[in-house]
């Protein structure tokens, strides 16, 4: 296997992807290319967040140096005057809540043909690629809702969509920062809320939601033109005779056993498979209510038919998980040669401390490691489909049970890479150790996260490469006082990998060890570090709070 | 559910959790952590600056509800036998769902939609159809509607006493392995009357918070040493606070300058990967008994 099919690969595969958009998508322009821009919420489809750009590269990332910042201000507080974007108000609800809320931008940014498009919870905006002035600014007026996080913006041709904490969808013309629709996509009063970018492919807009009150997670499909909903697919079995019900309690539990939607996906163009993770079974942390069977398909890798919504696959990487260990992470997929066999793959390091490695057509398990050397809540041994086996003695106790990791995971959704260059998969991971009390006397009628509290002990961090063949990490570097999960990772054909720490500096490290070759503080690093090419000039923008940064070479 | 956040944030959601009714604002139940401290009012660990307004917006506003119509539905909901199934804090049980997390409850304003299940029953299942009039259906609702909506109410959380494991035990352990540092007489007299609450005695044992400042000494090319506390370490920087006050901070270029840590707690964070949680139960069983 070289490095140079593989990228012609996954361009291939993205240029074929392409060809389901309608032509309006064809209006990025026929300079922009997959490698000039960042199309999606991975930048294109694999999850890899890797960049074949190599302007910025080993021998000159010393030479990064500022090209532009923009500081934006969410909601209505934006200033007014001669020289303010314009600012388009829409939503249900009555304009006061949340309009104070600061900006922070934990978004994945569409590049598109000189223009960036970005969110915050209730906000969106255009900003001009070169310098970074606003051109038009959107809000959301909200009903409310949990306002955790948005992760960014789906675009279409000329237009965008975008997810609400009061779970609605949100089509926007691009051009105008103009509202053309919104539907309802979820029941605010059952408190699911929406945080995830919608997915495009072809006229499919792919959205996910979350819930933390023991809710049914679903992944539904609405047409980009006119938001009516095409299919729904739900995670866990809502009617008599559905998959899995058998591992569920009754169906009362399996219609209230969670498995949200709640982090992006990936795409394979050749199967038509969107891949994702879903969340914890609620209740969380006390099965009384759902029984002890492995809850699907709650933390589980799913494959669902874009055309039918129909289920092809799924592994679950928690069986009955008992400790609000979603698997809500982006799964990354990559050709990778395992045993000989080039295989077609999905890979995803789970909150839960176990990394794996799925068969992306069959969903059949090829390998699993633990990347967490502290994780103590499952047996030393896994089952023989390659799953932790969860020991019910470290699910908490009523003096305290002493569990690795905290609730905040070995890993989370902050976006791993994965470089064709090196084969190595990337991610922060944090070891840490908490008590898990129970809570209440009677927690057999916990719902939701209820009945355990949880008091953290101490906590370290790092970033590690994993090499997916083995499962066995290739190289650790420990953040000196980190105490949680650094940001997410982008991998470049430059040689590089860059990546925020946990002391606010944007970093650019050697793929093959992790030794740093440059930084820049920021003060906080609040997504994962993107690249685009512009005018002639690759840019490396990254979100710090509610300032972009856009880097490039000093010439 | 829910997902990482910042540790900045996590402080103050934390602090938002304490300074409001449990569950008043959007970010309960995001980090757990918030949670469970809002629930140990004795716990002052992370406590920081004032919040920003928006973190004291309910995300999921409790409804208003009439007391008096509350109680009237609470006697009907009894008297007709609903807690039967459904269990007297509505949650279920093996009888009948949750109504609690229902969506026809949730999405009920005033027994329009409860009421036409209370009248006709469910076909096929155990709930029967039941005679009450509207006044009465709409009092039910009121009832089921002045709960929380909350995976979390405190309200249910009476944790029983967290000492369950047994002192001659835990002061073997201490002498055996926390004696080296600490005394029973000495510096641990009297500490379970300092910490009411055993398990913050508990957490404060495993992991001290207080009067944890690590030193560090810097030492130059040169070869002249400077040393203070700590304040940041990460790659490419390490700063400290010179015993005279002064905050001083040096740039870090591979093993240069050199960095020699004394970090109190050493010994402690040594020891967490090999405690079993009897030994853990077993030493808080034998603290608590130095008043």
């Amino acid at each position: 296997m070289t490095r140079t099919p593989l990228r012609v690969m996954a361009v291939a595969a993205l240029a074929g992807a392409m060809t389901l958009a309608p032509l309006s998508s064809q209006a990025a322009g026929p300079d922009a290319s997959v490698q000039d821009a960042w199309l999606t919420y991975s930048g294109d489809f694999s999850g890899k967040r890797y960049s074949t750009l190599t302007q910025i590269n080993r021998s000159n990332v010393n030479q990064l140096t500022l090209a532009w910042a923009a500081r934006v201000t969410a909601g209505t507080l934006a200033r007014a005057g001669l020289n303010a974007p314009p600012l388009n108000v829409g939503g249900e609800g009555d304009g006061q809540l949340y309009s104070a809320m600061q900006a922070d931008i934990r978004a994945a940014i569409l590049s598109v043909d000189g223009k960036l498009y970005f969110s915050t919870p209730d906000n969106a905006w255009a900003l001009d690629a070169r310098d970074g002035h606003v051109l038009w600014h959107y809000f959301w007026k909200t009903r409310g809702g949990t306002h955790i996080g948005n992760r960014g913006l789906g675009k279409w041709g000329n237009y965008l969509y975008m997810e609400t904490p009061d779970d609605y969808l949100v089509s926007i013309d691009a051009r105008t920062g103009v509202e053309r629709w919104h539907v309802v996509i979820a029941s605010f009063e059952a408190q699911y809320f929406s945080t995830p970018a919608p997915t495009v492919i072809g006229n499919h807009v792919l959205v996910g939601t979350g819930n933390d009150l023991d809710a049914p997670g679903m992944l539904q499909s609405f047409d980009a033109e006119t938001g009516a909903l095409q299919w729904k697919f739900y995670t866990v079995p809502m009617n008599p005779g559905d998959p899995g019900l058998d591992t569920w309690k009754s169906l009362d539990a399996a219609r209230h056993g969670g498995g949200n939607t709640w982090a992006n996906g990936s795409y394979d163009p050749e199967t038509h498979l969107y891949i994702f993770g879903t969340g914890n079974p609620t209740p969380a942390y006390f099965p009384g209510l759902r029984g002890n069977g492995d809850a699907l398909f709650t933390c589980a890798m799913i494959a669902v038919n874009v055309d039918t919504g129909k289920m092809a696959w799924y592994y679950q990487t928690s069986p009955n998980d008992t400790h609000d260990w979603d698997s809500a992470q982006t799964p990354v997929l990559a050709n990778i040669e395992i045993q000989g066999h080039v295989r077609h793959v999905a890979m995803t390091a789970s909150r839960n401390g176990y990394f794996f490695v799925i068969d992306r057509v069959t969903g059949a398990h090829l390998v699993t490691g633990k990347f967490s050397s502290t994780a103590n809540w499952a047996r030393e041994s896994l089952n023989a489909n390659g799953q932790p086996v969860r020991n019910p003695a470290k699910d908490h106790d009523i003096g305290g049970a002493l569990v690795s990791s905290s609730n905040e995971g070995a890993a989370n959704w902050l976006p791993p890479s994965y470089s064709p260059d090196y084969g190595l998969f990337y991610v922060p991971v944090a070891e840490s150790w908490a008590m898990y009390y129970q809570a209440e006397t009677d927690p057999s009628g916990s719902m939701g996260l209820g009945g355990k509290d949880e008091l953290g002990v101490t906590t370290s961090s790092f970033l590690r490469a994993i090499d997916p063949k083995t499962g066995k990490i290739a190289w650790s570097i420990q953040y000196p006082l980190g105490n949680h999960l650094a940001n997410g990772v982008l991998t470049t054909a430059g040689r590089l990998l860059f990546s925020g720490d946990t002391s606010g500096n944007l970093v650019a490290r050697d793929p093959a060890n992790g030794a740093p070759l440059w930084h820049t503080h920021l003060g906080t690093v609040s997504n994962a570090p993107e690249t685009y090419l512009l005018d002639g000039h690759q840019y490396l923008l990254v979100a710090a709070g509610d300032t972009l940064y856009a880097f490039r070479l000093y010439q | 559910m829910r997902t990482y956040f910042p540790r900045r944030i996590q402080i103050v959601v934390q602090q938002a959790t304490r300074l409001t009714a449990f569950g008043m604002i959007a970010l309960v139940g995001w980090y757990p952590c918030a949670s469970a401290l809002a629930q140990d009012p004795d716990d002052e660990q992370m406590r920081e600056g004032p919040l920003p307004e928006w973190m004291l917006i309910p995300a999921y506003p409790a409804r208003t509800t009439d007391p008096a119509a509350v109680e009237r539905g609470r006697k009907l909901y009894s008297v007709n036998g609903c807690s039967f199934c459904h269990g007297g804090d509505t949650r279920g049980g093996d009888g009948g769902p949750s109504l609690l997390r229902s969506d026809l409850v949730l999405g009920d304003l005033k027994g329009e939609r409860i009421g036409k299940v209370i009248k006709n029953g469910v076909p096929d299942t155990k709930m029967v159809a039941f005679a009450l009039s509207d006044p009465d259906i709409a009092d039910i609702a009121e009832f089921l509607h002045s709960f929380k909506v909350t995976g979390g109410d405190p309200a249910r959380n009476k944790p029983p006493s967290i000492v369950t494991g047994h002192p001659d035990a835990g002061r073997s352990y201490f002498d055996a392995h926390c004696a080296g540092c600490h005394s029973a007489s000495g510096d641990l007299q009297h500490v379970a009357t300092r910490f009411p609450s055993a398990r913050k005695l508990q957490q404060r044992w495993l992991m001290p918070q207080r009067g944890a400042v690590t030193r560090a000494v810097i030492s130059a090319e040169d070869g002249a040493a400077q040393s203070g506390t700590l304040l940041a370490l990460d790659e490419f920087i390490v700063s400290i606070r010179l015993d005279d006050g002064t905050e001083r901070s040096f740039e870090r270029r591979g093993s240069t300058p050199k960095i020699e840590l004394h970090d109190p707690l050493a010994a402690h964070k040594a020891l967490v990967p090999t405690y079993s949680d009897t030994d853990i139960h077993d030493i808080t069983a034998y603290l608590v008994t130095l008043k």
